[in-house]
């Protein structure tokens, strides 16, 4: 097998289903399947298995660069795709439970929460950023924009960063793990910066002098 | 058996007429109070065959006729930082805190002050059960059938003076058995406290129970408040310090985020949190397709105590 069949045949239908793993766990517990269960609070539960789920999913589509370039893994491009739209999908499902189960279709109510209460706005901010790349996920879009596409999808950068505030904001108290998330994404974000700040570097020296100074 | 060696009766010994007479009274009391704990107690939903009973009457009076939640649900979603953060935490944790031996020290502006071991503290009030609502500031509730008496009943032993306007309740602090003193996520000890006239309503209970049975240490064992008509976070759990005071303390979520928890702490639908509405709340144990319930101004207490607050802006004091 090719790293191609491998990666079509193999990788992405495991990581496909490992991924459905938090769905299908918060099913077992809404059923009852095998002892499981979703505790006295159900509902807050499930909002926050789905908005964590969502967020771990948007962080491993950003690691997916820095693990290309530093294991020398050209394909495991190939699975960010996949793991870009999990991220959404879960996000989805996190609003579509919030509006309907939490605040029972009221949309009104979310309307002013959207202008009143700043967890709410950055959170839906970050979902309604996710719909233009999600839609433009396909090979076809690829195509159409071009250059633009690589331009509209820096966006999750943004989305993740409003993903992050919403969990810090939300949190009553204890902020370990939202403060987690952000340590996190600062160093997947430094990264990129380091390594883009390279690439210019290293592009001057070479359409420049031949001794270009170092830049640091 | 000879004369000489039959045993003598002590006069102490002799049952007073008047019990001799009131006998069966006696025991139909003590079989209800023990009937209604082992009622309570083999309720479906109810306590392990394991946990101390108490012996109480039901106050039919102060407890409202909702379904009460399961002893499961009370006892394993609790909101004590002190034993972890998450809901769960405390009862995995409730192992660290150790309710006996147990002191609590009263002091203050009172006639009659000193360090009390919880047997003193506890010995002269008759216990009751009173279902009440319990309401969360995170927009939670539960019925909770909890035991104990009136805090007012308590306070009078220790003859509080005219300078005592407020009552301080402090819990304990000790990282050996509130290991999560060691984190700074609140400031600690927890403090709480309220108005004289507050804490003197008979629907401000010292608690020393729960579903007929001996609290846990995650529901705040020993010994703990509560006061139904405010956030739970009022309701200070295992209390160690009593102290009756001039100035308004100063409570421990107030002290952490003004903005957001104050003093009074009035359950009130009307006055929101700066970060989530308060108009509605989710019954706890009603289901993953349960609407939520319209929160009721005090709880639903309002006919008792709405008149403490008259002339009061409660936005401002909330």
């Amino acid at each position: 097998m090719n790293v191609d069949q491998r990666y079509r045949l193999v990788y992405k239908p495991l990581i496909f289903i490992a991924s459905l793993g938090p769905i299908v766990w918060l099913f077992m517990g809404g059923f009852g399947v095998l002892g499981q269960s979703l505790g006295p609070d159900p509902i807050k539960l499930t909002l926050h298995t789905l908005g964590k789920t969502s967020l771990n999913f948007l962080m491993l589509t950003l690691m997916v660069t820095p693990v290309r370039y530093l294991a020398g893994w050209p394909h495991i491009v190939r699975i960010r795709r996949m793991l870009g739209l999990f991220a959404f999908c879960y996000a989805l499902l996190h609003f579509l439970v919030y509006i309907v189960l939490d605040q029972e279709l009221d949309f009104a109510g979310l309307g002013k929460d959207i202008v009143k209460r700043p967890y709410i706005t950055v959170g839906f901010a970050a979902l309604v950023i996710l719909v233009p790349l999600a839609v433009t996920s396909t090979n076809g879009m690829m195509r159409r924009l071009g250059r633009r596409w690589q331009t509209l999808h820096r966006l999750v950068y943004v989305a993740t960063v409003l993903g992050v505030v919403h969990y810090y904001w939300q949190v009553k108290r204890d902020v370990t793990e939202p403060l987690i998330y952000a340590a996190v994404l600062a160093v997947l974000l430094a990264y990129r910066i380091v390594r883009s700040r390279r690439r210019r570097a290293m592009a001057t020296s070479k359409s420049g002098s031949a001794t270009a100074p170092e830049r640091t | 058996m000879p004369r000489s060696r039959r045993p003598s009766i002590l006069p102490s010994e002799i049952t007073p007429p008047e019990v001799f007479f009131n006998r069966r009274q006696a025991i139909a009391a003590a079989l209800a109070a023990g009937a209604v704990g082992l009622a309570r107690a083999a309720e479906p939903g109810g306590p392990p065959a394991t946990a101390g009973k108490l012996e109480y009457s039901r106050n039919p009076r102060y407890s409202t006729d909702e379904t009460p939640n399961s002893y499961e649900d009370i006892t394993s979603y609790n909101n004590f930082y002190e034993l972890g953060t998450d809901k769960s935490d405390p009862k995995t944790n409730a192992h660290y805190l150790r309710p006996r031996p147990w002191n609590v020290t009263v002091d203050g502006e009172a006639e009659v002050k000193g360090t009390f071991t919880i047997e003193d503290i506890l010995k002269p009030h008759p216990l009751e059960e009173r279902v009440y609502r319990f309401r969360c500031v995170e927009a939670w509730s539960m019925v909770v059938p909890w035991v104990g008496f009136p805090l007012g009943d308590l306070l009078k032993r220790f003859k509080p003076t005219s300078r005592a306007k407020y009552v301080q309740l402090t819990t304990l602090k000790d990282t050996k058995q509130l290991p999560w003193q060691r984190y700074p996520i609140l400031e600690w000890p927890y403090v709480e406290g309220l108005r004289m006239d507050e804490a003197m309503h008979p629907l401000t209970l010292m608690v020393t129970g729960v579903y007929g049975t001996v609290l846990p240490a995650q529901n705040g064992a020993p010994l703990r408040l509560i006061v139904p008509w405010k956030y739970g976070f009022k309701s200070v759990k295992s209390i160690v310090r009593i102290s009756f005071v001039e100035r308004q303390p100063v409570n421990t979520w107030n002290a952490a985020t003004p903005r957001e928890y104050g003093f009074y702490a009035n359950v009130n639908p009307a006055v929101d949190h700066p970060r989530w509405s308060q108009a509605k709340e989710r019954r706890i144990g009603a289901g993953f397709l349960a609407r939520r319930i319209d929160t009721l101004p005090f709880n639903g207490y309002a006919d008792d105590v709405a008149g403490l607050y008259k002339g009061m802006d409660l936005r401002r004091f909330f």
